[in-house]
């Protein structure tokens, strides 16, 4: 594999892992818990899909072939997706949500970090501009998940129970293959040691201040790398791209 | 006031739109505490570069003036064109005093 085609996937990588929740995200808009919530998770959808577009865009431009934002984001199919696993599992209830994006965020801050020193000055510079984005994402949610954990006992008991069902789908996040080994090689991309260093660091943070058990780490998903999700994705796609896909080439 | 213990109170929002300006008002949400209602506020009301600065303040706290005493506290300054600053000039390029 050539490093365009590496950087290309790294691109995709996170640009999906940002699409994919983002569009998780959405589904909210209009069912939040309360308008400020509501409006605080479209919010962040927003944000998510902004660093994705800049990553789709500079994908695009890699490849070489032409592939426009709309096209990689509306036009590939189920396997050709490569966000984790984690950035695909249900809402649930707000636990739920609170919890995924907790993690992502205490990976995804450390990571946008690191990433303005890439060599690539275009990912530095998208990059640069998510740093500020992720800050308060981690802000909002690690807030709420202590709100829930050191709250009533519904809510510690249904925050321990979306850390202990979402735990599986963490280890996926901090996996080097090949391909990113060389973008480390590189200095494109950093070395996802130092960034688990971080998310350890901010989970046993706020999980002590939560009064919550941080979950032992046991079997972790994957596949989601190499294009292999789960159940939920086709679900998603097929909301996600009906549009595009029912009406090719429609704009607005 | 509901007396239903899981109702968050009410806060009134002002915004301050450039250092050394006044926070003015644009509105109000529900917050558990005043942390909450920061970021709710940063949320809800500065999506569009409103602002900078953001005060947050239970609206309990809030007095205001009844609108039937307006004519007593209020009409009696129509007429007193003594106490304007009518005779001042303004310095060049001062925009706001």
């Amino acid at each position: 594999m050539s490093q365009q085609e590496a950087l290309f996937t790294y691109c995709l990588r996170q640009a999906d892992d940002l699409l994919i929740l983002s569009h998780r995200l959405s589904e909210w808009c209009g069912h939040g818990p309360v308008l400020e919530e509501d409006i605080a998770l479209t919010n962040r959808a927003l944000d998510h899909i902004g660093e994705a577009r800049n990553l789709l865009t500079y994908a695009g431009l890699v490849e070489g072939k032409g592939r426009t934002e709309d096209d990689l984001a509306f036009l590939r199919a189920e396997r050709q997706f490569v966000n984790t696993k984690l950035v695909e599992q249900p809402n649930g209830d707000y636990a739920f949500t609170i919890v995924r994006s907790f993690l992502f965020d205490a990976y995804h801050l450390p990571l946008a970090e690191a990433l303005t020193k890439s060599s690539d000055a275009q990912l530095a510079a998208i990059a640069g501009k998510a740093v500020k984005e992720a800050q308060y994402h981690l802000r909002h949610s690690s807030d709420w998940l202590k709100r829930f954990g050191d709250g009533t006992e519904e809510s510690h008991r249904r925050a321990q129970a979306a850390l202990d069902g979402m735990w599986t789908f963490t280890g996926e996040l901090f996996v080097q293959d090949d391909l990113h080994q060389g973008l480390v090689k590189a200095g494109v991309a950093p070395d996802l040691i130092a960034i688990k260093a971080s998310f350890d660091a901010a989970i046993d943070n706020v999980l002590a201040e939560a009064t919550l058990k941080r979950p032992v780490d046991g079997f972790m998903a994957s596949g989601g790398r190499q294009g292999k999700h789960g159940e939920n994705m086709g679900f998603i796609l097929a909301e996600m791209q009906y549009l595009q896909r029912a009406y090719p080439g429609a704009k607005w | 006031m509901s007396n239903n213990p899981n109702n968050w109170p009410l806060w009134e929002i002002f915004i301050q739109s450039k250092r050394g300006l006044e926070h003015k008002h644009v509105g109000s949400l529900h917050a558990a505490d005043p942390q909450m209602a920061i970021e709710n506020a940063r949320d809800v009301y500065t999506r569009r570069q409103e602002g900078q600065s953001i005060w947050v303040v239970p609206a309990g706290a809030i007095s205001s003036s009844q609108p039937e005493d307006a004519a007593m506290l209020f009409d009696p300054a129509d007429d007193k064109t003594y106490r304007h600053p009518t005779f001042y000039t303004m310095p060049e390029g001062a925009k706001y005093i």
